[in-house]
């Protein structure tokens, strides 16, 4: 992974002391909190519901060992021992006392690690695939892209207060493991085979703008067919000098870029960007390839052993010795894990593995420290020291030797990390929701729960196969629920928490905003809807079909029509008050 | 009389800025002697009139005008400066970037309106060189903000070539990183 140079630390360090300069002149009186709080929020510092919150940049989901067992300390000594993993590949820690919080900065400056980005209105963590560098899938690794990406967009000195936040995501994959359609930027990482852009071979990027859930879900606009990768910088300070320069800031609603490009059209916004372009294209922000080389060189394989002879390749073959001798309800289990959390990797005799924070009864994304720091040991012993955050917040190691499976699996086991649910309708994306968020309209962790609850038996579950679906707690989205096949979002009627259901979400190239069905349902209703649909889905699949292609295949109407029958308008009922004690 | 930061130094300010007309357009003799900054619809109607002055004159921008509508008149001009109405609106930054960069002025790019400590570091890099701070801002503590940082990755006015262009920068990793491989 990426290790910082003497400027990178520099830089990291003058940041959480520029920080500690501005709380303790807050502190002082001399720093108004309106003057503070955009300040504090470009350091991922929050003023929540219950308190402050502090959200940790995890740079595209990439952790050293040794940086997540410092997250482990850092929650034990400045929280109340766990952080929550965000659907932005970032750490949330939810009790951090307000003085307290530079310095926590200035610990995490001393294992590479900041806030700096993680809100504000300016350019965020940028996020990619999990699998990076491992995908059998993959065009080449996205994560030098990515780095480029985090040095050129950490305190730019332009772009700092933009009219609203700017998100920015890299896939190289043939499946887009990123949503690259739902950010405002997104970068799809292409090789020029043909040369029908220049000399062939070259690598580039399709560029996708004006994507983004929220309020207003609109998928990404194809911006350039292929922009050869050493234009990369000088084409994205075009296309953010246009947006600071035109975005709207007069409502915060309609601030998004998203918002430009829909009112311009995106063949306007491209000839303004590219009008910008001309000037500096081939300037000094043109990348060289020294500066490609070195990035790549940061991200060089690890030392994989050798492929054993007689090993299959690409099999993630259990260890028969060993399950075998287990019990059988225990080799069962282990099966489903493999089914589920080992995933293909391109190098034989390797797997990447899904350590997963969908266990019911736990808050999805969330993580305590005695399990970071024992993931810290599992990716030591079997993952060369480091680990990934995805998107759907779960944990990956990245490389684990298909000898080392049945191991890994015990002790993650052990420690509640190897729920077999990965894809499946339990690995429910989730925002924390009313219970800490103080923009939510409805707690999302408790429906959640209760829709885990339905599906507790592992047969059930694995027989239905891949269903996702995310749980917001208001329009702003962040648990992606407008692309899941199922999506929940709580909204607030009259002071009471309603949920209205999406259905067709596609995520990948074939990204797709779901549908309302109807009517909002309340949450005790909402385990029973969920039940509805997949029933009418598993009367209707033909062949193992998964929701989505049957849902493609016979339309939404089969669906709604049973989610609403026999309910009629939903008559008021009082929110039951015992549910807010449910979730502490 | 006013003081200001510029070129790094705190000195007095001799310019008298004119506010945007809330009603009628000032007539040039009836504006104060001496060098003026004066807004841009000002600038546009009575562009003439202020020349023959034969006193320095300055053109504000606002933040949501355009950086070309002062393109042809960058010789005529002492000074430009550019509103931050909110510190928090940021446009400003590249209207400056734009005059440096695409229009090639030299003289003096002042930033002025909503003019804070924590964002000369920004400012500076996008080509501003004077900073009329906010009047309760203390000044002297203000000028610090110029050196928030001693390194930047980024391209900009100040320093146009991006870090990775730079021969004198040391992108050896460090062996402190908690990576293992």
């Amino acid at each position: 992974m990426y290790r910082y140079t003497p400027t990178d630390q520099r830089l990291v360090d003058q940041r959480a002391s520029q920080f500690s300069d501005q709380m303790a002149r807050h502190a002082r009186g001399e720093l108004a909190a309106d003057e503070l709080r955009p300040l504090r929020l470009q350091n991922g510092l929050y003023i929540q519901r219950h308190g402050p919150m502090l959200r940790i940049a995890i740079p595209y989901g990439a952790l050293a060992a040794t940086q997540l067992r410092k997250l482990a300390d850092i929650t034990r000594r400045y929280d109340r021992g766990y952080g929550h993993f965000t659907t932005r590949q970032n750490l949330q820690l939810n009790w951090p006392k307000f003085e307290e919080t530079p310095r926590i900065l200035g610990e995490l400056a001393g294992v590479q690690m900041h806030a700096i980005q993680t809100s504000g209105n300016c350019i965020r963590n940028v996020t990619t695939d999990h699998f990076a560098g491992v995908a059998p899938d993959e065009l080449s690794d996205p994560r030098p892209y990515c780095e480029i990406l985090r040095q050129w967009s950490t305190l730019h000195p332009e772009f700092a207060f933009l009219p609203r936040k700017f998100k920015i995501a890299v896939n190289a994959a043939t499946t887009d493991r990123v949503l690259i359609r739902a950010h405002d930027i997104g970068l799809q990482l292409v090789r020029d085979d043909a040369g029908a852009f220049g000399p062939a071979g070259d690598y580039g990027l399709r560029v996708f703008v004006g994507g983004g859930l929220g309020r207003t879900p609109i998928l990404g606009q194809l911006l350039q067919e292929f922009l050869p990768r050493r234009h990369l910088l000088s084409f994205l300070d075009a296309v953010l000098r246009v947006y600071n320069r035109h975005g709207r800031r007069d409502n915060l609603y309609k601030a998004r870029i998203k918002i430009l490009v829909q009112s311009l059209g995106v063949d306007e916004f491209r000839r303004q960007v590219e009008a910008e372009w001309a000037l500096y294209r081939d300037g000094p922000l043109t990348l060289t390839d020294a500066e490609f080389a070195r990035m790549e060189a940061q991200f060089a394989p690890p030392a994989y052993r050798p492929a054993e002879t007689s090993a299959v390749s690409g099999e993630a073959a259990a260890p028969a010795t060993t399950a075998g001798n287990a019990e059988t309800e225990e080799r069962a289990e282990f099966v489903r894990w493999q089914e589920r959390c080992v995933h293909p990797h391109k190098v034989a005799g390797y797997a990447a593995v899904t350590l997963s924070l969908k266990k019911t009864g736990v808050a999805p994304g969330d993580i305590s420290a005695e399990q970071m720091d024992l993931v810290a040991d599992l990716a030591e012993q079997y993952s060369f020291g480091e680990l990934r955050v995805s998107h759907e917040q779960n944990l990956v190691l990245a490389d684990v030797h298909h000898s080392d499976l049945y191991a890994l699996w015990q002790r993650a086991r052990a420690a509640g990390l190897a729920t077999a649910n990965t894809g499946l309708i339990t690995d429910i994306i989730c925002c924390p929701g009313g219970d800490l968020c103080s923009l939510a309209n409805a707690r999302s962790v408790p429906v959640a729960q209760a829709i885990q609850l339905r599906f507790a038996d592992p047969q059930r579950l694995h027989a239905l196969g891949e269903v996702s679906l995310n749980v917001s707690g208001c329009m702003n989205s962040c648990s992606h629920h407008p692309v899941a096949d199922i999506g929940v979002l709580g909204v607030d009627k009259n002071g009471e928490e309603w949920y209205q259901i999406t259905l067709g979400g596609r995520t990948g190239h074939d990204a797709a905003i779901g549908s309302v069905i109807g009517p909002a349902f309340r949450a005790d209703e909402v385990p029973d809807i969920v039940d509805t649909l997949i029933a009418v889905h598993q009367e209707n699949a033909v062949g193992g079909e998964r929701f989505a292609d049957t849902l493609a295949r016979l339309g939404a109407a089969p669906y709604r029509e049973r989610a609403y029958a026999g309910r009629g308008r939903h008559p008021r009922q009082e929110r039951n008050t015992a549910d807010d004690a449910d979730h502490s | 009389m006013t003081r200001i930061i510029r070129n790094a130094r705190i000195e007095e300010d001799h310019w008298t800025r004119i506010d945007a007309a809330t009603e009628a357009m000032p007539d040039t003799p009836s504006l104060p002697s001496g060098p003026i900054l004066v807004p841009l619809a000002l600038w546009q109607a009575q562009r003439a009139a202020l020349i023959a002055r034969g006193t320095p004159v300055g053109v504000w921008l606002d933040a949501g005008e355009d950086a070309a509508a002062l393109a042809n008149d960058l010789s005529q001009l002492d000074l430009i400066a550019v509103n931050f109405p909110k510190f928090t609106d940021g446009r400003g930054y590249s209207s400056a970037r734009t005059l440096r960069e695409r229009y090639g002025y030299r003289g003096e790019l002042r930033a002025i309106g909503d003019v804070l400590l924590d964002q000369l570091f920004f400012m500076h890099r996008c080509g501003f060189d004077a900073f009329a701070v906010r009047a309760d801002t203390d000044i002297e503590r203000a000028l610090a903000g110029l050196h928030s940082f001693s390194d930047s990755y980024q391209g900009a006015v100040d320093t146009p070539l991006p870090h990775f262009r730079r021969g004198d920068v040391d992108n050896s990793a460090t062996p402190t990183t908690g990576a293992t491989a």
